[in-house]
């Protein structure tokens, strides 16, 4: 897609990181779409692994963070999790290095794929950096262990802000900040009173506080209850997997990850050996991130193209893979969405 | 129903449980109590976890059922919740390091969490569940939760013939919306069973249909299993109260006055299957007559006759 690219007279570099198991297909089937729709992306490839990387060694070389760094977009595709090998979670690296402050799941029904749960339209803002997931624990005596969970004035602010500036920027009307601060009156206190301070600098979008126990009977009683929610990084990570769950599955979700100088997509779904290398795994979940991606770099109409395609083949539910109850392949469904864009075949 | 109240109105609990209600409960190690509201930004402790630190009530119970004639939008549910009550992030403790730096401390012991687990798993023996799956967060709070998730392995492995699993609390709650079938007997730290509490209720139909119970060596509080006050719609004679009753329930069978408790669930079931009456919400009960017996047999506690504040 090079003359359209330069026609356009933006171009971009994207890091892709394909990951583990089935992680190199739905990569595959993201580069596939974008070059049928000539979407002025080149990739920058980058494997990290866990299978290869030796013990004691980083997950993620300089170099490949560097190139995200660079190049400001980053895709991601699903990691294994090394187990008791030393290693620092790689999600975790990824989010630590690249500023990754702001985690962002919208969760939007997809037509043809049937839930208990019509009509879905949620946007999880997740604090990515800091809570309970410090990483600071300590055995006080034998049996007895602290973890601490904390929140901070800077990291609530810009997650706040983040949140109140996507309600705005994508004509959200409401935003929510969970917490349970009935409980932890000061960290999860100091939390909502950010929130509430920013919200005042977006007197458009309305704004409410909810107990997160309160949010989650709410969300499962009646999703339209909700618009976009802003949370510290444990409560997100549950609300983002809920919503997901409302509209079928990991295997459909978009997750963008945003920092102050670059954002990574990335499916949140898990790396399914099960299934790895047969051409059966969904590549929905993937593309709709890399779609987002496509969105912050302003070619929302190269976006809309494609999710129109998506929507027309899940919709006409002749193409699905096998997560979805279809027998369809990775590639066949695949190419069943090129031939829905308007500029495919 | 031979049991007497004694009645204790109160909501500010500035200086902790009132001394007269300590007194009262300890002469009566039973109790039933509606939902108080706890204001966020008040710096008092709420009185949901005064009972259950005062009293030790370390075990709260919930069941939640899909009820033949109350709509909702998952089927075949029959999960029992067992929240570990006294400790995890509802420690109370934090503080502010630094201006805008605030540390809040999760405590996981080994005793408290073999204590729940023992708790989970006899209750599983004695009701004849055949699964039980213990939440956690592990794979990032690896002492805590893995305290908490070791704990849970330990005793399962004293009951073979108990399937038994481990779940990330994430993908618990997206299974909950998805498959909610699988689940039979869950074991979980405090927080993540508040918030699977709720939705478990949630796909039942809602907050206002299941009771819950605490349950402690030196006696046991009942209540709504959903704990909210309800303030939207307080005082407007709306309010749904199928659960409370039928933590009135769970407090008979608790007593073992089952032929009362009995007699009230079997009204209530015939009620709702009737579809003669609905509040504004849905409501129904348990036809699961092993419902909650397990409560007191494990641990052998007291009780029996006794009469109630
Ligand atoms: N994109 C996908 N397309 C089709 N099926 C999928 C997809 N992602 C996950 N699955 C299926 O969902 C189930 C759970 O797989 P998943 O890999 O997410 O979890 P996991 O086994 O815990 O792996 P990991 O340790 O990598 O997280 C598997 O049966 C898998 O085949
Ligand atoms: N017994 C009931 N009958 C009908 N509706 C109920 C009942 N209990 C709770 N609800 C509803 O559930 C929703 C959540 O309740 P509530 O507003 O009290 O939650 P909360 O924010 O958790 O407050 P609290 O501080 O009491 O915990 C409300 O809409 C409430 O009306
Ligand atoms: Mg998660
Ligand atoms: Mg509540």
């Amino acid at each position: 897609g090079s003359s359209a690219a330069l026609a356009d007279g933006k171009h971009f570099t994207v890091t892709l990181f394909p990951g583990d198991g089935i992680g190199p297909e739905i990569s595959a089937a993201v580069q596939t779409v974008f070059a049928a729709a000539a979407v002025p992306v080149s990739w920058e490839t980058h494997e990290i692994s866990v299978a290869t990387v030796k013990p004691g060694e980083p997950l993620v070389s300089r170099e490949a963070l560097d190139s995200v760094l660079r190049n400001g977009f980053g895709l991601k595709g699903p990691m294994a999790t090394p187990v008791g090998k030393g290693h620092k979670s790689l999600n975790l690296t990824l989010r630590k290095e690249l500023g990754l402050y702001a985690n962002v799941r919208p969760c939007v029904s997809f037509p043809g794929v049937k839930t208990p749960y019509d009509n879905v339209d949620l946007v999880t803002v997740r604090e990515n950096t800091e809570g309970e997931y410090s990483g600071l624990e300590h055995v006080v005596v034998p049996g007895v262990v602290e973890s601490l969970k904390v929140i901070t004035r800077t990291a609530s602010q810009r997650v706040a802000e983040y949140a109140f500036k996507y309600a705005a920027d994508n004509n959200r009307s409401r935003v929510t900040a969970v917490h349970k601060a009935s409980v932890m009156k000061q960290s999860d206190g100091l939390f909502i009173e950010v929130c509430r301070e920013v919200s005042e600098l977006f007197p458009n979008i309305e704004y409410e506080e909810m107990l997160i126990d309160t949010c989650a009977s709410a969300l499962v009683m009646d999703p339209s209850r909700l618009d976009v929610m802003v949370m510290p990084n444990l409560y997100g990570d549950i609300v983002s997997d809920l919503c997901a769950g409302l509209i079928g599955g990991l295997g459909l979700t978009p997750s963008g990850n945003m920092g102050a100088t670059c954002m990574l997509a990335e499916a949140v779904h898990g790396t399914a050996p099960d299934i790895a290398g047969m051409n059966k795994a969904n590549p929905t979940a993937l593309l709709m991130s890399s779609l987002m991606m496509l969105r912050h770099m302003k070619l929302a109409a190269k976006a809309d193209d494609i999710e129109r395609a998506v929507h027309a083949v899940l919709k006409e539910g002749k193409y699905r893979t096998g997560d979805l109850g279809g027998s369809a392949s990775t590639t066949e469904y695949t190419e069943a969405i090129i031939d829905k864009m308007s500029t495919g075949k | 129903v031979p049991l007497e109240f004694e009645t204790f109105r109160f909501s500010n609990f500035e200086e902790g449980l009132p001394q007269e209600v300590i007194n009262s409960f300890k002469k009566n190690l039973v109790a039933i109590k509606g939902p108080f509201t706890t204001p966020v930004k008040s710096k008092y402790t709420s009185i949901n976890i005064l009972l259950r630190r005062d009293f030790d009530l370390f075990a709260n119970v919930v069941h939640a059922y899909s009820i033949p004639g109350v709509k909702s939008r998952l089927g075949g549910v029959d999960v029992v919740m067992i929240r570990e009550n006294t400790e995890g992030e509802y420690s109370g403790m934090e503080h502010e390091a630094v201006p805008g730096v605030v540390e809040s401390l999760k405590i996981i012991t080994e005793a408290r969490s073999m204590r729940i687990a023992q708790y989970a798993f006899a209750y599983a023996a004695a009701n004849n569940r055949k699964k039980v799956t213990a939440v956690h967060k592990a794979n990032i709070m690896k002492s805590g939760d893995g305290l908490f998730l070791d704990c849970c392995k330990r005793v399962a492995a004293e009951y073979p013939y108990i399937e038994f699993e481990g779940m990330i609390v994430d993908n618990t709650c997206m299974q909950m919306v998805s498959r909610p079938q699988q689940f039979d007997v869950m074991i979980l730290p405090n927080l993540y069973g508040n918030i699977v509490t709720n939705i478990a209720a949630g796909i039942c139909g809602g907050p206002g249909l299941f009771p819950g119970g605490n349950i402690g060596e030196n006696g046991a509080v009942f209540e709504q299993g959903a704990r909210h006050s309800g303030l939207d719609i307080a005082g407007k004679n709306k309010a749904n109260p199928t659960g409370q009753i039928l933590g009135g329930v769970m407090m008979l069978r608790y007593l073992q006055l089952t032929k009362h408790a009995d007699a009230i669930e079997n009204a209530v079931m015939r009620l709702l299957e009737g579809n003669k009456a609905r509040t504004g919400r849905r409501w129904g009960v348990c036809h699961d007559d092993r419902l909650h017996q397990g409560h007191h047999l494990p641990l052998g506690m007291r009780g029996g006759g006794r009469a109630c504040c």
